[in-house]
């Protein structure tokens, strides 16, 4: 009887909850490969023993779909559903991208879409390769380092660097100079 | 006597919050339904219409040509799309809209609405990616006289 009982609430309130609780407010993953070195895994790769960091992943955030430039987000690799990358968005839709190993050198970012890179270029699989993705595929935000305990942290929000995003006012000069050149 | 409210309203609130994450969990992972809205789909499911959807085969990678399919849209992340999967990956396809052969390429799908003349798809923003797809409309539930398995379209495929 008492084991009927405790069975019957594990399956009707806590892995429900548990699970409820992951999709809504967030959970912690484990982070694999380098993409994103210096900041997360900074040893894997080296002679010392991998040590792989976990982070912390607020779904809370994205229930409204709003991101910023500089944030660290994990997302759907749009190559295999089945496979999670942790990248930072270096773009948002609208935007005009100089890119570092795409096969444009600019990119104008579509309505809905992003542009995603890891921190370590020569080691990711990110926008260089897929190209913009849709923000859809975003489905958390990576707050802390919260494993190893001597590498708790906060992950900051880096700002793009200014000088990869092409401004509206540049454009215009491009294409008054262009203009001009025929003139 | 207050000490009975907050007794009272406390079980209340366990029970909201068990069958709440309940609920969460059927509709994310089991079956939910779905009102339609918009024109993209018809003639096989009209604006207005309540579809009856289901997860798993979406989850287990059992998505096959032919299955209308619950989307995230890609150019607007809060909206949900309902299409057909006319392609899946590495299928080529011929793009109506721009006139060219489109290769799908690896984890994406090639969604078309029903209505080929008013229907936003890929036709317009290309290859979706597989990990947009939420779930599978199986079954129409409204109008009740045209309840029944989902069909597919009298055109070939």
């Amino acid at each position: 009887m008492k084991w009927r009982r405790i069975v019957v609430g594990t399956v009707t309130f806590i892995v429900p909850t548990t699970i409820a609780f992951f999709d809504i407010v967030g959970y912690v993953a484990k982070v694999e490969g380098a993409s994103m070195q210096p900041l997360l895994n900074p040893e894997l790769s080296t002679d010392k023993k991998p040590e792989s960091d976990f982070v912390l992943l607020n779904r809370w955030k994205t229930h409204g779909m709003q991101f910023k430039r500089g944030e660290i987000v994990s997302l759907s690799s749009p190559t295999d559903p089945d496979h999670k990358l942790i990248k930072r968005i270096i773009a948002l839709d609208g935007d005009l991208i100089k890119t570092p190993g795409y096969k444009s050198p600019h990119v104008r970012i579509p309505e809905g879409y992003c542009w995603v890179e890891g921190d370590h270029q020569k080691l990711s699989m990110d926008s260089n390769y897929f190209g913009p993705i849709p923000k859809a595929l975003l489905h958390a935000k990576a707050s802390h380092i919260v494993w190893p305990p001597n590498r708790w942290r906060k992950l900051d929000v880096n700002p793009t660097d200014p000088d990869r995003l092409i401004s509206e006012e540049q454009v215009e000069a491009i294409r008054d100079m262009r203009l001009t050149e025929i003139d | 006597m207050i000490k009975k409210i907050i007794a009272r309203s406390s079980g209340v609130l366990f029970y909201m919050v068990q069958y709440g994450c309940l609920a969460h969990c059927t509709f994310e992972y089991l079956a939910d339904f779905c009102v339609c809205s918009g024109p993209s789909m018809q003639p096989t499911i009209y604006s207005s219409d309540i579809v009856l959807t289901e997860h798993i085969s979406v989850n287990y990678k059992r998505v096959q040509k032919g299955d209308i399919v619950i989307a995230r849209s890609p150019t607007k992340p809060l909206e949900f799309i309902c299409k057909r999967v006319v392609a899946m990956e590495g299928d080529h396809i011929f793009n109506s809209n721009a006139q060219n052969i489109k290769f799908v390429p690896r984890g994406h799908v090639w969604l078309e609405g029903d209505n080929k003349h008013n229907s936003t798809d890929s036709r317009i923003y290309g290859p979706v990616p597989y990990a947009l797809l939420r779930s599978r409309v199986f079954f129409k539930v409204w109008p009740l006289s045209d309840m029944g398995k989902m069909k597919m379209p009298k055109e070939e495929w």
